[in-house]
């Protein structure tokens, strides 16, 4: 087996597209990567895989030319490669697709289009190409729009545009789907593999597993900036894959079938305009959930989620009457007064919405426990237990930091997670209303927060989550739902339900096609 | 009152004259803040090339050298706001503060020896057989070449910036700075660049002021011009034809108000003194009502090269 691993490995070697030789980067306090050896052939898909932190960003910026390697060597078509900037990098044939759109939102498409190329043609030329390439690759996109005006999907065929424009020979993706609809993902899969046909090789970072394991033909996985293994992904299923990367078994989040009970929290038709430009107004949402229940709110961001848990929040205010919390009005509440009465929140954004950034954790603690947690007498801290409590969740949360008193900007993205979803777990709420609960956290992270959240649930709480993660939502949820342009579908149960009816959920198909 | 006095041809065409300074420093500060940069020090610039203008200008006799003294001053001065801000991260609006105090002291501290003294005369450039074109004629080509120089600046920044790749880098860069960055744009080049050319601006706007519109020097004699330039830019939505149109719209009022007060109307002095203001912006306001009046994306945001 070993045997046959190295062989492949040789093979491989000597048809490469590129090689990476010993490739290594430090920075202060942590090696990104630790001489990182592989290889790419031509019209491969080859998937990076790791958790956050395992250096695969840092990977992809030495290929792609944004940092300068300390040490190794990498080679294209056979010749030495080290390109100084993405320029250089571009001109020599390899193309990225960043994680977070690198787009410029009050620019046109061929705008943006341009400021990706080294030498673009003038702009009619430009926009004709690019009708031309996008009608060739099943991606069609008007070059005269403002890229604020796009879908993610949209948004994401304006950076692929950019790349193809240049006739790469290496295209490489970073978290491409994270923001796209099943349908939009099929959509891309194909043209994904027509560029393959035709020679171009891909690298492939990606969360998604099952993704990996229809797109895939090779992976390399990296754990704490090291190749630990390589693989076929299609041979594997996503549980051996995810165990792969960290390096132990996976605990999957697991909660003993229950009745739900009363309603907890319902809205009848809220309905706001957005207080952002860029934002969705939210139409006529209705829903229920029970107590007991996990109820998982699907959709691609940008279609009302940040409005919807304003709403219930109580940060926006809805119409009196239309929002109930165990049978009483709430909807016109502050924030502060839901929180006594039992509704908690965590919003997505966690450096600046749920957490500050340069607080202390304690100084995070009080900031959303001051009521339940008692920790303010007539109008003075209480410093001793306010630190108490935030070591309660850094203790049963497991969030690895040197103590409550280090700045909560300071922790990774998901300790710092764990961190803001434990402080409103430890709160006992009746409902618990979390936007985004694992976003850019790793799959042994992201396990434990599903996993609190179920506990919470089957300790009689109703939980409403709001994720971009259909996986996600598929595992914890008991109800599903999506939101559409600030449209809420009908509530359906999550068993049972088909990767098609949810991507039509969640593209503002009517509840009852869905349903029937 | 007599409005009867109140020539229409003279008003317009000092229009022309009372406006070009905050013009100048407006479309200079609008392509600083287009590239993602606020620099509150507009003032304090236009103030410094308006005593250096002054002083070389006198010394030699030739208005033209000091109008590009002006300009070296006003960039020089930016250059200062510009590595405070760009490499040593300072706060923008701190820093921006701080430079129009500076130049405010500087300048006082420059001009001292020079009160008093009359600026040497620019000669008005008649524009050959437009000139003599009755009403338009004296309106629009019978003024003194900076006039239309500026008038050259915003259709160049117009241009560059909506049809040039150079124009297109510097909005990428102003819109989205870790975006531009990860393309492989020079964030921090681009935008030293574009402050300087909005201190360079800024100078010869204050250098008008002292070698043609005054033309002497007096302390402060900018009065709060470089203030009205910054609140111009951000009601033209950063574009630069309306930036052209408010800054006319304000020195027509200004222009427009003394006269009124010359001919004895019979509206309270304070009204009119604060009828520009009130004016400009209103109408600014209501164009900037409807459509997009998107301010730059990564305006007054820090920019931290990550690698």
């Amino acid at each position: 087996m070993t045997g046959d691993v190295l062989l492949t490995g040789d093979t491989r070697h000597k048809n490469a597209l590129m090689t990476l030789e010993g490739l290594t980067k430090a920075y202060p306090g942590v090696v990104a990567n630790d001489q990182v050896s592989f290889s790419l052939l031509p019209g491969e898909v080859h998937a990076l895989l790791g958790e956050n932190g395992a250096g695969k960003s840092t990977l992809v910026k030495m290929i792609y030319g944004l940092v300068k390697p300390d040490a190794g060597q990498m080679t294209l078509n056979d010749a030495p490669f080290s390109p100084v900037n993405p320029a250089a990098a571009r001109a020599s044939g390899v193309a990225m697709v960043f994680q977070h759109f690198s787009l410029f939102e009050a620019l046109s498409v061929a705008e943006n289009i341009a400021l990706g190329m080294d030498n673009p043609p003038s702009t009619r030329e430009l926009a004709s190409r690019i009708r031309e390439v996008s009608q060739a690759y099943g991606l069609p996109l008007d070059p005269d729009r403002i890229v604020g005006d796009l879908s993610a999907g949209e948004r994401q065929r304006v950076e692929i545009i950019r790349c193809l424009l240049q006739n790469p020979k290496l295209l490489i993706m970073d978290e491409p789907t994270s923001v796209l609809t099943p349908q939009e993902v099929e959509i891309l899969f194909k043209t994904l593999r027509k560029l393959t046909s035709e020679g171009t090789s891909i690298l492939y970072i990606s969360h998604k597993l099952e993704e990996i394991r229809s797109l895939c033909e090779h992976a390399t996985i990296l754990r704490h900036g090291v190749v630990v293994d390589t693989c076929d992904p299609r041979e594997k299923s996503a549980r051996e894959l995810a165990e792969l990367m960290v390096g132990d078994k996976l605990h999957v989040p697991t909660r003993e079938a229950a009745e739900p009970g009363a309603v907890a929290l319902s809205l009848s038709g809220v309905s706001m305009p957005s207080p952002s430009e860029f934002g969705t107004d939210l139409r006529n949402v209705t829903l229920e959930v029970r107590k007991g229940e996990v109820l998982g709110i699907g959709g691609v961001a940008g279609n009302g989620q940040d409005e919807l848990l304003a709403v219930m929040s109580g940060e926006a205010r809805a119409r009196e009457g239309s929002i109930t919390l165990a049978g009483d009005e709430i909807g016109t509440l502050p924030p502060g007064a839901r929180r006594a009465r039992g509704l908690l929140t965590a919003p997505e954004e966690r450096l600046g919405h749920s957490a500050a950034p340069e607080m202390s954790l304690t100084e995070n603690a009080l900031l959303t426990g001051a009521v339940r947690e008692k920790l303010v007498d007539r109008g003075f801290l209480r410093w001793n237990k306010t630190e108490k409590f935030a070591r309660r969740i850094i203790e049963a949360f497991d969030v690895r930091t040197p103590g409550p008193d280090n700045a909560a900007g300071s922790l990774s993205g998901g300790n710092l997670q764990k961190f803001v979803i434990g402080r409103e777990v430890l709160q006992d709420p009746d409902v618990l209303v979390v936007n985004q609960p694992t976003w850019g956290v790793d799959a042994a992270a992201a396990a434990a927060i599903r996993q609190s959240l179920l506990d919470l649930a089957q300790k009689g709480a109703a939980v409403i989550v709001i994720s971009q993660d259909l996986d996600e939502l598929m595992e914890i949820s008991d109800r599903f739902t999506a939101l559409n342009e600030g449209r809420l579908a009908r509530p359906v149960p999550t068993q049972g339900l088909s990767v098609e009816e949810i991507g039509l959920m969640m593209g503002g198909a009517e509840g009852d096609e869905v349903a029937a | 009152m007599d409005l009867g006095q109140i020539n229409p041809i003279l008003l317009l065409a000092s229009l022309m004259v009372a406006a070009t300074p905050i013009l100048l420093a407006a479309i200079g500060e609008a392509v600083v803040e287009k590239s993602g940069v606020l620099n509150l020090g507009v003032e304090g610039m236009m103030i410094t090339g308006a005593v250096v203008g002054f002083a070389i200008g006198v010394n030699t006799g030739a208005p033209s050298i000091g109008f590009v003294a002006a300009a070296f001053a006003g960039a020089a001065l930016s250059m200062l706001f510009g590595v405070l801000v760009l490499y040593l991260k300072s706060n923008q609006v701190a820093t921006g503060l701080g430079l129009t105090l500076f130049g405010l002291g500087l300048s006082a501290l420059i001009g001292k020896p020079f009160e008093g003294i009359k600026a040497p005369t620019m000669a008005k450039y008649e524009v050959p057989l437009l000139s003599d074109i009755p009403a338009l004629g004296p309106i629009l080509f019978r003024h003194d070449p900076m006039v239309y120089v500026s008038l050259i600046i915003v259709a160049l920044t117009w241009y560059v910036l909506a049809r040039t790749r150079a124009g297109l880098i510097l909005r990428g860069v102003g819109e989205n700075h870790d975006a531009a960055h990860a393309l492989g744009y020079k964030v921090i080049r681009v935008r030293l660049m574009a402050i300087a050319f909005g201190g360079a601006c800024a100078g010869l706007g204050g250098a008008y002021i002292s070698l043609v519109r005054v033309p002497q020097w007096v302390e402060g004699m900018t009065a709060g011009a470089g203030w009205i330039a910054l609140a111009i830019v951000v009601f033209a939505s950063w574009r630069p034809w309306r930036v052209l149109l408010g800054a006319y719209l304000f020195g027509g009022i200004s222009v427009l108000q003394l006269n009124l007060q010359a001919a004895g109307v019979a509206i309270p002095v304070e009204v009119l003194a604060m009828s520009p203001y009130l004016i400009t912006i209103l109408v600014l306001v209501v164009i900037s009502l409807r459509g997009n009046h998107g301010a730059p994306g990564s305006l007054g945001r820090e920019f931290h090269a990550t690698h």
